[in-house]
């Protein structure tokens, strides 16, 4: 297996040099810009945000704008209920991202660069700032690096709890200091983004493939994971697994794969009720889809979305109401209020979900569930609507019944800590 | 410009540093506003304004910003403020039990803080440790893998 976002001994400079590090940086820095641009296009590399656009093409419309400055911008706002991946390269690798944001900005020609670091990632800001400070330090950043004239210099901007702004023009708006609600698109934020300028938004996990892509060459690169989508990705696995925690696995490896062969398989021995692959706005999918290839088709075509990555396994004892109401509390909170049939959709959405959890739903409630669903899709500003409507309708297909069952004779299952004893004081 | 008696004098020198980094004008305003949560424990409204002098922005756009973000905190809280956990993940695993327990022990609602002022609750949307969860941030501290018993351990060693 090759390893190679997290394969660090040691999350210091040292250990990051040791590991090859900074090297492909610095072949970066002998080549042309549209020659690395070019390199990542035959990478394949797809970005690891969410919506698996292809770097290099973006890449292309941002480096073909006239317009300077341009900015380069790491989106690790990491806010995908969940998803803790961009934590752990941020934690424990944090000079893979630094070495990434150089490529890219070497690519773009950008001298600044701003990491949006969700708020409640307090700790990971310290690493970062370290990190910032060694490569700094040692020429990997600031006025001439690694003697090749190349300027580039990171900042840290720390949000303050808002999902949306993982979305990226949410995110430019938050970065500008204000409220942090998306743009309309177009323009992109390639051509017009961060105070107007061409600026690039990468996931965190994307500019981590970055340094081997550079280093080892995209033909390595395209020798790993599924060839429509090649490369590791990074699965973090929660629920009710025997090892939840975070795997790196080529792109395409199986659900079952992820759940029995490397979590361990379902908790004390019981069977597996149902996974959401990709994070809370990916679509649940029922145990026969285990099958599924992890890459951004395979999901598709499931019905789901590879999303985050971020698999959350339920057992046969979970309520899926219970956690379809909780998914809506979510979404509700986290809508922007910028348009109506998010801010109001997400809000019924949430109040059926509710009355059906406390046994008050009505005759017409899952009807109702699906039409105010359907009003959502495909009608709001953002995608972040549409994730919390695919949500609702994912969990009515596969689990209809026990939505029927609540309306008729309340839940049938306990408490969600069935796995724990309660030592209540 | 005259010098700014509302904020502290660490305070001041972390807000020059966010200066230097960003252009002039509302892009400071963020890392301004927690600067300023820190020094005054609050938003509360002279901070608010303090943040607008130092910044030579209106005080409307100060608010309008500060009001956005869920981590800003618009009301006096406790000493120590708990960020729990309740997302799908954790949900699965026991955060309810744990929400309750909170209720019961410490008189906390979401939202509140407790009678003696010992804690402030706010319940959070996924703090990147559902692979250990139930999860929750105690100030600037993640604790993890909590059950009914370990969460009474933690909050006992914050006073
Ligand atoms: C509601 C919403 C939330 C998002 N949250 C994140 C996030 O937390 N992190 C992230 O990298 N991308 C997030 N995205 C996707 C970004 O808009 C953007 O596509 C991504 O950062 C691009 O990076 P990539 O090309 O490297 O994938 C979100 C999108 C939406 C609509
Ligand atoms: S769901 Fe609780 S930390 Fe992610």
């Amino acid at each position: 297996m090759t390893r190679y976002l997290l394969d660090v001994e040691n999350p210091n400079l040292d250990g990051y040099e040791k590991a090859g590090g900074y090297q492909g940086l610095a072949r970066a820095l002998s080549m042309e810009p549209a020659l690395i641009i070019e390199e990542v296009k035959k990478s394949g590399l797809r970005g690891r945000g969410g919506a698996g656009f292809p770097t290099g093409m973006k890449w292309t419309f941002a480096a073909g704008d006239p317009k300077f400055p341009k900015y380069i911008i790491c989106n690790a706002d990491e806010g995908e209920p969940g998803t803790f991946k961009d934590k752990a390269i941020l934690e424990k690798n944090p000079h893979i991202l630094i070495e990434g944001m150089a490529v890219a900005a070497r690519a773009l020609k950008a001298e600044l660069g701003y990491i949006y670091l969700r708020g409640e990632y307090p700790k990971g800001k310290d690493i970062l700032q370290a990190a910032l400070k060694e490569a700094r330090g040692k020429g990997y950043l600031g006025e001439n690096i690694m003697g090749s004239g190349m300027r580039f210099d990171i900042h840290v901007h720390l949000g303050a709890g808002a999902y949306i702004c993982g979305e990226e023009t949410a995110l430019i708006n938050s970065l500008e200091g204000k409220r942090g609600q998306p743009r309309l698109k177009p323009p992109f934020p390639v051509n017009s983004g961060l105070w107007g300028r061409p600026t690039m938004v990468n996931n965190v996990e994307t500019l981590a493939n970055l340094p081997f892509i550079m280093r080892a060459g995209a033909a390595q690169y395209v020798k790993i994971g599924d060839p429509g989508c090649p490369g590791n990705k990074l699965f973090p696995v929660s629920g009710h697994v025997e090892k939840p925690g975070l795997y790196e696995l080529p792109m395409g490896t199986t659900l079952r794969e992820i759940i029995y062969g490397q979590a361990g398989g379902i908790k004390n021995g019981k069977r597996l009720k149902a996974v959401i692959p990709g994070g809370i706005s990916a679509p649940v999918l029922p145990p026969d889809a285990i099958d599924c290839p992890m890459d951004f088709v395979s999901v598709q075509k499931q019905g789901s979305m590879l999303g985050s990555g971020g698999v959350m396994v339920f057992d046969n004892d979970t309520c899926i109401v219970r956690v379809a109401h909780r998914a809506l509390e979510f979404f509700e909170r986290e809508s922007c209020g910028k348009c109506t049939p998010c801010r109001e959709g997400t809000s019924w959405l949430r109040a059926i979900l509710e009355r059906i959890e406390t046994r008050q739903g009505r005759e017409g409630d899952l009807q109702l569930l699906e039409d105010v669903s359907r009003n959502i899709a495909g009608n709001t500003f953002c995608p972040l609507g549409d994730g919390a409507a695919s949500a609702v309708l994912g969990f009515l297909r596969h689990f209809r019944e026990e939505f029927e069952e609540h309306i008729k004779n309340g839940c049938p299952f306990g408490p969600d800590d069935h796995t724990r004893t309660v030592i209540a004081r | 410009m005259e010098n700014f008696p509302a904020f502290s004098p660490g305070a001041l020198a972390r807000l020059e540093e966010i200066k230097k980094k960003y252009p002039p004008g509302r892009a400071a305003l963020m890392p301004a506003l927690h600067v300023a949560q820190e020094d005054f424990g609050w938003l509360k409204p002279e901070a608010l304004k303090a943040v607008a002098e130092y910044l030579e922005l209106p005080e409307m756009t100060v608010r309008s910003t500060a009001t956005f973000y869920s981590m800003y905190r618009h009301k006096k809280t406790g000493r120590n403020v708990i960020r729990l956990c309740t997302n799908v993940s954790c949900l699965v695993l026991g955060a309810r039990t744990l929400k309750g327990i909170l209720e019961g022990l410490y008189g906390l609602a979401p939202g509140n803080t407790s009678p003696d002022n010992r804690f402030s609750l706010e319940i959070a949307d996924c703090i990147g440790a559902c692979g250990s969860g139930p999860a929750m941030l105690v100030n600037d501290d993640l604790h993890t893998g909590l059950d009914a018993k370990k969460v009474i351990e933690v909050l006992e060693n914050y006073k």
